[in-house]
């Protein structure tokens, strides 16, 4: 009999309000590989590893996880640390302003008794750097050191913890090249030294240079495992297995009627983001036609976002250059405000976080970002503001008890359709929808897309940024590919496919 | 049966709104209990309005930098400083009240300013920049009143802001002991709150907005008229309205016009509420920030002319603790920590409540130490109480 894999997750389920985040999905490693588990966003690889890292405890799930063959039950992060797991996740989770050795050994510090040896701390902090050939001194600050390096001591603080089972959530996407091979390398030589690694990427050349095996993850469904060694994975079987989607009919069609009139242009935007130290955008040149949805796919980190709000005004202070043009005219837009005087609008992706004023009511986010529009002199009438706010929830079907109903109330696809009328009344020329049927119900999805084809029937522009590609497939009249704060490509809807998308989202 | 149970539902709906109204109610009438009456007496009411008066102001701005989700601890001696400033303009100076007075609140808003520079522009965190302010402040005053010590104010015209009443209509002679223009005022004020409510109710039925059932709409208006006409009976019983309940009333009516009728007032909380949406609607959180601010400074300008008025002098410790009595005035009227929840007439309110139980102890005889420990324990409920309700009102 073979012994039993190092892990094994067995028809794990996971439901959110709402949402199956997780389908019956297994997930099996074996001792000494490297793993590597890839998948959309929303695919369900982050929750997996919160089900096998004890963020979601034993209990909140359904399946089972066994660990050399035996059943688990996590109650926590500590017991999944004692069981020999550690996980590495995208933002790191060092304290900035203590010693590389202070952090490596925070929360299993090197006691005599009651008072921590710092002598013995730092030697052994000396020997976990050297085995992850990071070559700095134990006493800097972490904040000195750079993103690579601080990944590089996040794992000497795992190593430090006799880690059986090494877990990384896309380790690369912050890192330059030579880091991320530099990485790639070491989880190679750690394998040798018999840790056993799983890596989440979304690079999928990474995954075929250090995969032993591939786990395909869709919908919340484990879609196939693939074995490296008898030479089954290649990235047209890791792309075709990742979308492989129908697209339904779930898209209602439109009339087209875009005009050769450009009413957006936007020529070498570059972004730097000052806390990160980073390019966030790279020479991006793209433009919106009247009447036209414009796709913006890519996947999670790919500058979407980033390249939104550094055409609305960059309200959060990135280091931004180049040229935008609104119906031709150059505009320099250093605020929300003159972005919206300019015609734009955004409706963010995080509309709990920092789209909607939950606490206050209906009506009160609908006229908040043009409450001059229904002022006289400065005085709110609030007779207007009722007017403007009924007008919206009847034309865009706002399920509320009542247009004073705090927003926080309204279920997430009536929040999304509050979010929408709120910059809607702003009249804008171009509307930028960020992820915009994000966490909703199928019902709201389409009522939403119902609500984007009048508009661009109407003569509105949009922008939609989604990480759906049926949804891109489905609503544009033209796709933009990004990946590393870069465009890499430009596809016309009739001839794109979701394959095509993944290639050039995967681009490194 | 019926009519109790909905009060009781009314009540719990609005346990938020109208838990500090509750609240005074007992403590004043705990107090003219535990007095024998003297607590309401007119000559005791009247002195109470005029007492709470500069930490009304105070309250009042402090609730806009709480919604904001920021603190200002320096209001107490830059009120301080400023009375003092004032004193010796007029003393020393010998400036003109007409010049003084626009010239200290000038002062405050300046002042303001700078702390708004230090949080909107430099990114200080409020708490250190005011506290900052508070030791200059408390510095400022020690070295202008280093030579001279207590400044008396011999000016009669701005000591009746802080002990003057209005003047009642000549040529009447019936009701002698009574302050007729008092009674009218207060009959004028309250005649227009009716119009004024019922015309807001049927403008709400017009649109099928939920208003309080016609039962309750009654009980409510009955009550207030019962509150406002027994506190106007009881000021003309006395000498009438003070010129500082005057000035508090106007302060607070405008303030509670900016703020819920006014493109500014819905911006303020709209970046209370959540600052980075605010951002993305197109408002400067940074130009608010300075706003709020900049108010916060000339109501405390406003509270140091209150003071030294009531005082008739500039003392080297005037403001000790305005500003923690500010900040308590604020929560006991219902400003959240958490930004963007909190009316201007809840600080009036908040501050009643705190003079309240000084005036009240005071007459109990109550030693100041359990003053404190009184006072202490009822900011403490008054936080517990909007920390359980917050979650209630969905």
């Amino acid at each position: 009999m073979n012994p039993p894999p190092l892990l094994e997750m067995r028809q794990i389920t996971k439901e959110f309000p709402g949402v199956v985040a997780l389908d019956n999905a297994s997930f099996q490693v074996n001792k000494g590989e490297i793993h590597c588990l890839v998948g959309e966003n929303g695919a369900g690889k982050s929750t997996l590893m919160k089900i096998l890292s004890g963020v979601y405890p034993y209990g909140t799930f359904s399946g089972d996880i066994l660990l050399d063959g035996e059943v688990q039950r996590f109650r926590g992060i500590g017991d999944t640390e004692k069981a020999g797991i550690a996980i590495i996740y995208q933002e790191l989770a060092l304290v900035p302003h203590m010693t590389v050795y202070e952090n490596i050994f925070l929360g299993h510090e090197i006691t005599n008794g009651l008072t921590v040896n710092w002598y013995e701390t730092i030697r052994e902090t000396a020997d976990m750097l050297k085995k992850v050939r990071l070559d700095v001194s134990p006493s800097m600050l972490v904040n000195d050191l750079s993103v690579g390096k601080q990944q590089l001591v996040e794992i000497a603080k795992a190593l430090s913890k006799d880690v059986r089972l090494l877990i990384l959530d896309e380790p690369t996407s912050a890192l330059n090249e030579d880091e991320s091979e530099n990485l790639l390398s070491l989880l190679q030589e750690l394998k040798t030294q018999g840790v056993t690694s799983v890596l989440i990427s979304h690079k999928l050349k990474e995954v075929i240079a250090v995969a032993d095996a591939v786990t395909v993850l869709r919908d919340g469904k484990t879609v196939v495992t693939l074995n490296a060694h008898k030479g089954e994975v290649s990235e047209n079987v890791l792309i075709r297995n990742m979308v492989g989607r129908e697209i339904n009919n779930i898209y209602p069609s439109r009339t087209h009627r875009i005009s050769d009139e450009i009413v957006l242009e936007v020529k070498g935007l570059n972004a730097r983001h000052p806390g990160l130290g980073r390019d966030i955008l790279k020479d991006v040149n793209f433009n919106i036609k009247r009447g036209e949805i414009v796709g913006f796919a890519g996947l999670m980190g790919s500058g979407r976002t980033e390249l939104a709000l550094s055409i609305f005004g960059n309200p959060f202070g990135f280091q931004v250059s180049g040229d935008l043009y609104i119906e031709g005219q150059a505009h320099s837009l250093r605020h929300p405000e003159q972005a919206i005087r300019a015609g734009l609008a955004y409706v963010s992706e995080d509309r709990k976080g920092n789209g909607l004023i939950l606490i206050q009511d209906v009506k009160e986010n609908i006229t908040l970002a043009n409450l001059r529009a229904i002022a006289h002199r400065w005085v709110v009438n609030r007779n207007e503001e009722v007017q403007v706010a009924r007008e919206y929830r009847q034309s865009l079907d706002i399920k509320t008890p009542s247009i004073e109903q705090r927003v926080m109330n309204l279920s997430g696809g009536n929040q999304q359709k509050v979010s929408v009328a709120k910059w809607l009344f702003v009249k804008p020329k171009i509307l930028i929808l960020d992820e915009p049927t994000r966490g909703i119900d199928v019902g709201a999805k389409f009522e939403i897309y119902m609500i984007m084809n009048r508009l661009v029937e109407e003569g509105m522009s949009i922008m939609m940024i989604s990480s759906e590609l049926p949804e891109i497939l489905g609503m544009s009249d033209r796709v933009y590919v990004m990946s590393s704060g870069r465009l890499t490509g430009e596809l016309i809807t009739a001839q794109a496919t979701q394959e095509r998308i993944m290639e050039l989202a995967t681009i490194h | 049966m019926s009519f109790m149970a909905n009060v009781r539902k009314v009540l719990s709906e609005n346990i938020r709104d109208y838990g500090m109204f509750i609240a005074l109610f007992v403590i004043m009438a705990i107090f003219t209990f535990t007095t024998n009456g003297i607590f309401i007496s007119s000559r005791n009411i009247s002195n109470l309005l005029n007492q709470t008066g500069y930490i009304a102001v105070l309250g009042v701005g402090m609730t806009l930098v709480i919604v904001i989700r920021h603190i200002d601890l320096s209001v107490g001696f830059l009120a301080g400083f400023l009375g003092a400033v004032a004193a010796i303009a007029m003393v020393s100076w010998k400036l003109p009240v007409g010049v003084v007075l626009p010239m200290i609140l000038l002062l405050g808003t300046l002042a303001g300013l700078i702390s708004g520079f230090l949080v909107a522009q430099m990114k200080v965190p409020a708490f250190v920049a005011t506290l900052a302010g508070w030791l200059i402040y408390r510095g400022a005053i020690l070295l202008v009143t280093e030579s001279t010590g207590t400044i008396i104010i011999p000016n009669r015209d701005f000591n009746a802001i802080g002990n003057g009443f209005i003047p009642d209509i000549p040529g009447l002679t019936f009701w002698p002991g009574v302050h007729k223009l008092t009674l009218l005022l207060g009959l004028i004020a309250l005649m227009l709150f009716m119009v004024n409510e019922f015309r807001s109710r049927r403008k709400k039925l017009s649109y099928e907005l939920e208003v309080l059932s016609m039962d309750m709409f009654i009980l409510k208006l009955v009550i207030i008229t019962a509150v406002v006409g027994g506190i106007t009976w009881v000021l003309a019983g006395y000498n009438g309205l003070s010129w500082t309940v005057v000035i508090v009333l106007v302060v607070v009516g405008l303030y509670h016009f900016v703020t819920t009728q006014t493109v500014l007032g819905r911006h303020i909380y709209a970046v209370g509420g959540n600052p980075e949406a605010a951002e993305l609607s197109g408002i400067s959180v940074k130009r608010i920030t300075y706003a709020v601010f900049a108010s916060m400074g000339t109501l405390s300008a406003l509270s140091g002319i209150l003071f030294a008025s009531r005082l008739q002098s500039a003392t080297t410790t005037a403001g000790t603790l305005f500003e923690l009595d500010a900040i308590a005035a604020a929560f006991v009227g219902g400003v959240s920590a958490a930004g963007g929840v909190g009316k201007v007439t809840g600080a009036l309110i908040g501050a009643l409540v705190m003079t309240s139980l000084t005036s009240g102890m005071n007459l109990m005889g109550i030693g100041i130490s359990s003053q404190y420990m009184v006072r202490g324990a009822v900011l403490a409920a008054a936080v517990l109480f909007d920390v359980a309700t917050r979650n209630r009102q969905g």
